[in-house]
């Protein structure tokens, strides 16, 4: 590939030490996020892309994971080994994250104004004028009617979607070379959502920022990302573009979440939940994670499978021993 | 899973695996948490020495040798002897008795009188309720130091009105912690499927509200064990308690208060040994109260 | 409004409180053994003697007269009148007052300075080594018997190293203050006087360690509880997302938001500091309300045991009422709404 990754994961293995074992959450992870690109990883609740997204920043609680294999490396620096105080730099510098959680995500008891600005004038050299009036002009691209007041507010003040815009401004304050957005809308009403990707996506495509976007939600991935990882129980099953994931979907998994989307069905065409459970994270299976919930599984399915590109002349990548044919699923 | 346990993932304590229960999972966190097993070694040490007391004092605790009173502590005697001679290692051997006892002996009777009223209260509702409650509320508005010592005062200087007052005292806090509970469990299934198979109101208090209202009782009860000791010791050590030449250790402090300029030993370990004990029954009821419900953590 | 809806529940409650107050005491003092008329003319008085002195003090109407009678002195600021000082209890009591609130009032600044702190390092460093030890210490400082404690530091600081003054408020040799606030600290920094002040701190600094350690660990394990909660909450990793330093998150984010709660528990610390005095005052003979309800309560003098009871509950309910001002002075989405 000749495009320079913002962001790269290679093999990651994270796991958490509980009560007589370990949570396995991720399971030999690989990705990577390119300049200016918007990438989705996709997953159920427990499939490990909140704690991908944690460990980019390194934000997991110190001495609550280990990580078993593998490393992460955003603009040429090394995560997993960074000090603190790089790490510190990084944060709201260069990559800055979005969190799902509007209505919390906010300090409480702090105006909004102090917010911004007490992050602005962490990572540049600004007096407290300037950075009230670069906090005004974000506030304004995030069109939001009224900066000044807004400044003056307290987060409780503010509705939801108000509240993540600001999230946003916040993100972009520093000019970041990547933003990972986690679950950004999902707390949204359906309206403001698209409204708010919309603001997210325009202003990243104008700074050239990378976006990494975890969401469950693949009609958010095929209005928003050029490229898409699925995951399932801390693996990846399936990778490729947006378009041929979701409209040539290969792995059971995959095709199992978009038949279970309304959005994306057929008129007339029933939505299947895909049955049994998320495997216990702890007991992982040898094999294949989603076997035991696969209508299509084999023997072959007790070993593991792993992500290979389906042709050679592809990127599209998927990790199972029997990926369904392109023809099966016409969306 | 919903969102808000997704959203709290990345910390390892919210992801047990589904066998985490049981009595193993309890005696793991138990053993996780070194203050828990220092409280449960000092009460389990406090404890033998009650029931050993004969064998471990070097003394008869109430023997008076007016040839040897007041002397630091020796090799004869460990902690020093008091105003009369008697041996004060062997009087806090035995005093033991009384101190813990009173800390038993209160919680057990105002553990199991509020909770039976309570349960009764919460499951009867109404009218019943809310006179229980103000009468609570009253008591409870009452400073809890002032109203006992008043009672015991009231009752006359004694050991045992001592207990009483305190026990009284205690009563409307378990009132209010098993009345919540009925509460509760009076609107889950069980309770109501009970009702409708024509259970009475009390078998259904006697068996399913009290024995489900149990495990935070029983904290609230480890957690007050210590307090009672500290309140009996007080009384004892303003006169309301025990009464000479009863061997308690709130009086023993109290009596030696007299000497404590020259002889330390007299207050100073009679006081140490109240203090070891409630340190001990507060960290161990602290420790069960975390691992048992760790969303009352700091109320 | 909000705010003065809180007001008039509070000042319903304190009705609620003193009534229940009252009835209580008057209960234990009547229903209960023990004669006060005997007691006050002595083992060896005569019964007409006993009988003179029970009509003096209404003793021999019915229970629901001598209730009601100390019912209406209570609504006129009557306390009725001290068995064993002869005095009114308002009286005694108001002037013993000052005392009691000025060491309740150092004890707390000294809990609170010390247990925050405390509290932040023990919720920082969550089950390190450190953590145990502050927990220790908070859990030591409530399985204190806080007179035993008194005598402790009376014996290392007046006994042995002789630093510090064993008891009392002020030296023997120099004249109390003119009372002015009542408080001795405050009173001698008006007044000019140097030394009496130097005393007057002097005096008070053992008792207020020994009443405040108790409450250093009440504060430190507060602090600490809400800390956790706050650092677990997410605008903690949206400000560590965005660079913010460790101790930034730790003094910036987490602790306005832990004192907020905090303020409650620390301020009603006030109101069990009141009548915890009792026993430390005691030990340093400090002239406050508690040696002063001792010697009541051991007298059987129940008029000032219940003036005792019903002046500290009131004090109580008052400081909630200030506590809850405060909570809606500092949070903004209490005041901003109301």
């Amino acid at each position: 590939m000749t495009q320079n990754p913002v962001l790269s994961i290679n093999d990651l293995s994270i796991e958490f030490p509980v009560y007589k074992g370990a949570v396995k959450a991720l399971n030999g992870v690989s990705l990577h996020v390119n300049e200016g690109e918007i990438v989705g990883v996709v997953g159920e609740s427990g499939s490990g892309k909140s704690v991908t997204s944690m460990m980019a920043m390194k934000l997991l609680p110190e001495g609550s994971y280990r990580v078993t294999q593998g490393d992460i490396s955003i603009l040429g620096t090394d995560i997993i080994h960074a000090s603190e105080k790089t790490m510190r730099t990084l944060r709201g510098g260069d990559v800055a994250m979005i969190f799902q959680e509007p209505m919390t995500a906010l300090n409480p008891t702090r105006k909004i104004g102090i917010q911004m600005t007490d992050v602005i004038r962490l990572h540049r050299r600004l007096d407290n004028d300037a950075a009230r009036q670069l906090a005004i002009s974000l506030l304004k691209d995030m069109h939001i009617a009224d900066p000044e007041s807004t400044l003056q507010r307290y987060p409780f003040e503010l509705s939801g979607g108000m509240r993540q815009r600001v999230l946003i401004a916040l993100a972009f304050s520093c000019n970041p070379r990547l933003i990972i957005a986690d679950e950004p809308t999902t707390a949204l009403d359906v309206t403001v959502q698209k409204q708010v990707l919309m603001l997210l996506k325009a202003k990243a495509r104008e700074l050239k920022t990378a976006i990494l976007f975890i969401t469950h939600d693949m009609a958010v991935v095929s209005q928003f990302c050029d490229r898409v990882y699925v995951m399932y129980a801390g693996s990846l099953v399936e990778a490729g573009s947006t378009r041929q994931v979701l409209h040539a979907p290969r792995h059971p998994y995959t095709r199992g979440l978009m038949a279970a989307l309304p959005e994306l069905a057929t008129p007339g065409s029933q939505l299947q939940a895909i049955p049994g459970n998320v495997p216990d994270l702890s007991r992982l299976p040898a094999g294949c994670a989603f076997a035991s919930r696969c209508p299509s599984r084999s023997d072959k399915c007790n070993q593991k499978p792993v992500l290979t590109s389906i042709h050679e002349a592809t990127t599209h990548q998927v990790a199972c021993w029997h990926p369904a044919l392109q023809e099966e699923l016409a969306v | 899973m919903n969102a808000m346990t997704e959203q709290t993932l990345p910390t390892a304590p919210d992801i047990q695996p589904a066998a985490a229960s049981g009595l193993g999972y309890f005696f793991y966190k138990v053993k996780k948490s070194p203050l828990t097993v220092a409280g449960l070694f000092i009460i389990l040490f406090m404890l033998a020495m009650m029931l050993f007391a004969p064998w471990l004092a070097t003394h008869d605790p109430n023997a008076i040798d007016l040839m040897y009173r007041l002397l630091p502590p020796s090799a004869e005697h460990w902690f020093g002897t008091d105003e009369v001679g008697r041996d004060i290692y062997s009087r806090i051997i035995f005093g033991s008795r009384q101190s813990i006892s009173v800390g038993l002996f209160v919680v057990a009777v105002s553990g199991v009188i509020g909770a039976l009223i309570g349960c009764f209260s919460g499951v009867v509702g109404g009218r019943t309720d809310r006179v229980i409650m103000r009468l609570m509320d009253v008591m409870l508005s009452v400073p809890s130091l002032v109203l006992t010592m008043a009672l015991a005062a009231a009752l006359g200087a004694s050991l045992f009105n001592a207990m009483l007052a305190i026990a009284v005292v205690r009563i409307p806090y378990y009132v209010r912690l098993a009345r919540g509970q009925a509460l509760g469990i009076r609107e889950m299934g069980y309770v109501k499927a009970a009702r409708t198979f024509g259970a009475s109101r009390w078998h259904i208090v006697s068996w399913h509200v009290i024995r489900n209202a149990l495990p935070p009782l029983i904290v609230q009860a480890t957690l007050d064990i210590g307090g009672t000791i500290l309140m009996a010791a007080a009384l004892g050590f303003i006169g309301l308690g025990a009464q000479q030449p009863t061997a308690e250790w709130g009086a023993m402090v109290a009596t030696g208060r007299n000497y404590v300029l020259d002889q330390w030993w007299y207050s100073g370990f009679p006081g140490l040994a109240i203090l070891i004990t409630a340190t001990g029954f507060n960290l161990f009821g602290d420790g069960i109260r975390d691992i048992l419900d760790p969303k009352q953590k700091g109320k | 409004m909000a705010f003065l809806r809180m007001i008039k529940k509070r000042l319903l409650g304190l009705l609620l409180v003193v009534l229940g107050v009252s009835f209580i005491t008057f209960a234990i003092s009547h229903l209960i053994p023990g004669d006060p008329a005997r007691l006050i003319a002595g083992d060896k008085a005569s019964e007409e003697i006993v009988q003179n002195i029970r009509e003096q003090l209404g003793l021999n109407q019915p229970l629901y007269i001598q209730y009601g009678t100390y019912l209406k002195g209570l609504a006129t600021g009557d306390l009725g009148t001290s068995i064993r000082t002869t005095r009114p209890v308002l009286e005694d009591l108001k002037a013993f007052f000052p005392a009691t609130l000025e060491l309740s009032l150092v004890a707390l600044l000294f809990a609170s300075a010390l247990g925050i702190p405390l509290g932040v390092i023990s919720a920082v460093y969550k089950d390190k080594p450190i953590d145990q030890v502050v927990r220790t210490l908070a859990v030591t400082g409530i399985s204190t018997p806080a007179f035993w404690l008194g005598l402790g530091v009376i014996v290392v600081f007046y006994g042995k190293l002789g630093l510090l003054p064993g008891g009392g408020r002020i030296d023997e040799g120099l004249t109390p203050p003119a009372a002015m606030t009542g408080f001795y600290l405050i009173d001698t920094l008006l007044q000019g006087d140097k030394a009496a002040f130097v005393s007057a701190l002097k005096h008070i600094l053992l008792p207020a360690f020994t009443l405040g350690f108790v409450h250093l660990g009440v504060v430190a394990r507060q602090i600490r509880s809400a800390m956790l909660e706050q650092l677990q909450e997410d605008y903690i990793r949206t400000a560590k997302a965005n660079g913010t330093s460790k101790w930034g998150v730790i003094l910036h984010h987490a602790l306005p938001n832990a004192l907020i709660p905090s303020v409650t528990v620390i301020g009603l610390a006030l109101g069990d500091l009141l009548y915890g005095a009792v026993l430390t005052e005691t030990v340093f003979a400090w002239p406050g309300m508690g040696a002063y309800v001792v010697n009541s309560i051991q007298a059987l003098d129940f008029p000032a045991v219940m003036g005792f009871a019903v002046v500290v509950s009131f004090a109580y309910v008052i400081v909630n009422l200030i506590v809850d001002m405060l909570y809606m002075l500092i949070d903004p989405r209490i005041s901003e709404v109301s």
